[in-house]
């Protein structure tokens, strides 16, 4: 393999007249689990945003595969194989589950055999599958969105926060989502501040601060060195409490 | 239990029985029947203008621009098959009817198609700029259809067979507006399979509820856009045809009379909502026929005074669309 699967090198980001990213860089390994960290308001979802071409890159570059995407249109970056789970999650709400799952087939057919995998692990979205998706809960519309960026295989899949506000049950459910992904080698960009979850699935940790990522390595090497989880995690611990 | 999400649309039955205490029972058919007819017609008119606007965030001025060119195009077309019109034959009749409100949809199909490339695609993101610019279109488009067509009125003869009238219950109905009913269902239940039934029209409810999304999903939103202003730019002709046609005469103010009520229309049902659409646009329609047989002084301020009751009550319209 050379180099990583998606790159980004000192991007920086304007939302109208707010200078948000200040030189963001960024390696996302192929074939493993990335775990973005960092304080609210950091700069995680600015920066998928600019990977999506949701936000336009103001400096820097951004590669995908090899290739440049810092200027492409988000339905050109999405259709080089990225399945995305914004922040928002992006439930269309008016459709039912069923027709929320076939705007993320190819050609708006099911492939069986993901879509039972998919029900395995979400039983609720096969019982609701022809009910709309506005009367799920929160949680439901969680997993509809994450199951929904399984239905096709992807080349990365980028996961926004995606255990804010649920249960307990339904995050365990969350992580066994992630786990079989990253067995079958799916590379995941994941923002998450729940650093139980974030250890348990993450081969590769960057921490962001104030719109620059401020640490980058292994994720077992920040599991092991309490300081440094003080140091990185004790700024986003304490704005989640 | 929580009533049905659909359940404000009642408000249209409610209105026609409302007001059936208040006049002979033909009467009533009558208007209710005009109502309807003049609703359906509305709809088309607006059914382009509410997709544009839940889709892209577009408030288009200039869809009035859009009814005014299908009117002038049936009126000359109408004019060119005169032989065909007034044949005492319903196919002849019908054929030249289809025929004026298949000119106007491609008409306005192609002037819509060239309009969003060049002028709606420059102010997307931009309330303020898109206002301004489809006011100014709306201007223009009005002095090239007055050079074109010139400032007098035209007059336009219905088919010869749709001038009388049936009688059902011993009301009169004009045979016009039961083909105007007949050619509005169609295209609305046409509409609605296309939404229902097909892939692009899930994209464009997904489109109308979450952009970012739909584009994040891999499919170009631009794109179904232009085919959705076009479809809908070709709807306001065939709404603008059937319309002349029904008045038998036709200005260039048409465009503008319209526009309010067809705004109207779209904001009483809720914006980017078809359905909602179309029941504002029967709202209105029967709310103009009652209200101008029982107090004709009051006719003109009928439309705004609905609205703003409506909005009251429901202050994002009848079947507001919900964002995500
Ligand atoms: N649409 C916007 N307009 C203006 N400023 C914005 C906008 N979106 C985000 N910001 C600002 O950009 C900064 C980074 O926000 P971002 O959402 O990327 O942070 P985050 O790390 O994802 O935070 P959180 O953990 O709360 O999700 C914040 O200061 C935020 O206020
Ligand atoms: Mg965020």
């Amino acid at each position: 393999m050379t180099g990583p699967l998606l790159r980004l090198s000192g991007v920086q980001t304007h939302i109208g007249r707010y200078h948000i990213l200040h030189g963001v860089d960024l390696e996302v390994p192929e074939g493993r689990t990335t775990v973005l960290l960092g304080r609210n308001g950091a700069g995680k979802t600015t920066t998928l945003r600019t990977i999506m071409g949701l936000w336009r890159a103001s400096a820097g570059a951004l590669q995908f595969g090899g290739r440049d995407i810092t200027r492409m249109e988000t339905p050109d970056i999405a259709r080089l194989g990225i399945a995305y789970v914004p922040e928002t999650m992006g439930v269309f709400t008016q459709l039912t589950v069923r027709e929320n799952f076939l705007l993320a087939t190819a050609g708006g057919r099911f492939d069986q055999r993901r879509l039972q995998g998919v029900f395995g692990l979400f039983p609720i979205l096969e019982q609701k599958f022809d009910q709309t998706a506005g009367g799920l809960s929160g949680g439901q519309k969680q997993m509809l969105a994450v199951a929904r960026a399984m239905l096709e295989p992807c080349r990365l899949m980028i996961v926004d926060e995606p255990t804010k506000g649920l249960a307990p049950s339904i995050i365990t459910t969350l992580i066994e989502a992630f786990r079989l992904l990253a067995d079958a080698g799916t590379t995941i960009l994941l923002v998450e501040q729940n650093f139980h979850l974030a250890r348990s699935v993450g081969d590769g940790v960057a921490a962001m601060d104030d719109g620059r990522v401020v640490h980058a390595g292994r994720m077992a090497d920040l599991a092991a060195d309490e300081a440094l989880q003080a140091r990185l995690l004790g700024l986003s611990l304490a704005a989640h409490q | 239990m929580k009533p049905p999400s659909w359940s404000p649309v009642l408000i249209v039955p409610l209105l026609a029985l409302a007001a059936l205490p208040a006049m002979a029972g033909a009467t009533w058919i009558t208007l209710t029947v005009a109502g309807v007819t003049m609703g359906v017609m509305l709809f088309l008119m607006a059914s382009g203008l509410t997709l544009v606007f839940g889709l892209m965030d577009v408030l288009n001025f200039a869809h009035g621009a859009f009814v005014t060119l299908g009117a002038f195009v049936a009126v000359s077309v109408m004019g060119a098959l005169a032989g065909q019109a007034e044949a005492a034959s319903w196919g002849a009749n019908l054929a030249a009817l289809g025929a004026a409100a298949a000119a106007a949809a491609a008409a306005c199909g192609a002037v819509g198609w060239v309009f969003e490339r060049v002028i709606v695609r420059r102010v997307y993101g931009s309330h303020l700029r898109q206002i301004l610019i489809t006011v100014g279109g709306l201007i223009i488009a009005q002095q090239l259809i007055l050079a074109g067509w010139g400032a007098a009125p035209l007059h336009v003869g219905k088919p010869l067979m749709l001038r009388g009238s049936i009688s059902l219950a011993g009301a009169a109905i004009e045979t016009y507006r039961l083909a105007a009913l007949a050619v509005g269902l169609v295209l609305f239940a046409l509409m609605l399979g296309v939404l229902n039934r097909t892939r692009v029209g899930l994209l464009v409810r997904a489109g109308v509820e979450n952009r970012e999304m739909v584009e994040a999903l891999g499919f170009r939103i631009r794109r179904l856009f232009v085919g959705v202003f076009v479809a809908g730019a070709a709807l306001a002709g065939v709404g603008g045809a059937m319309w002349a046609v029904y008045q038998e005469t036709v200005t260039v103010a048409i465009g503008a009379e319209m526009t309010i009520l067809v705004f109207i229309v779209v904001i009483i049902g809720g914006l980017g909502s078809v359905g909602g659409c179309f029941a504002g646009a029967i709202l209105v329609g029967l709310a103009a026929n009652y209200v101008g047989f029982l107090a004709p002084r009051l006719a003109l301020g009928t439309n705004i005074a609905l609205m703003v009751a409506i909005l009251l009550w429901r202050p994002r319209g009848l079947l507001p669309v919900s964002k995500s």
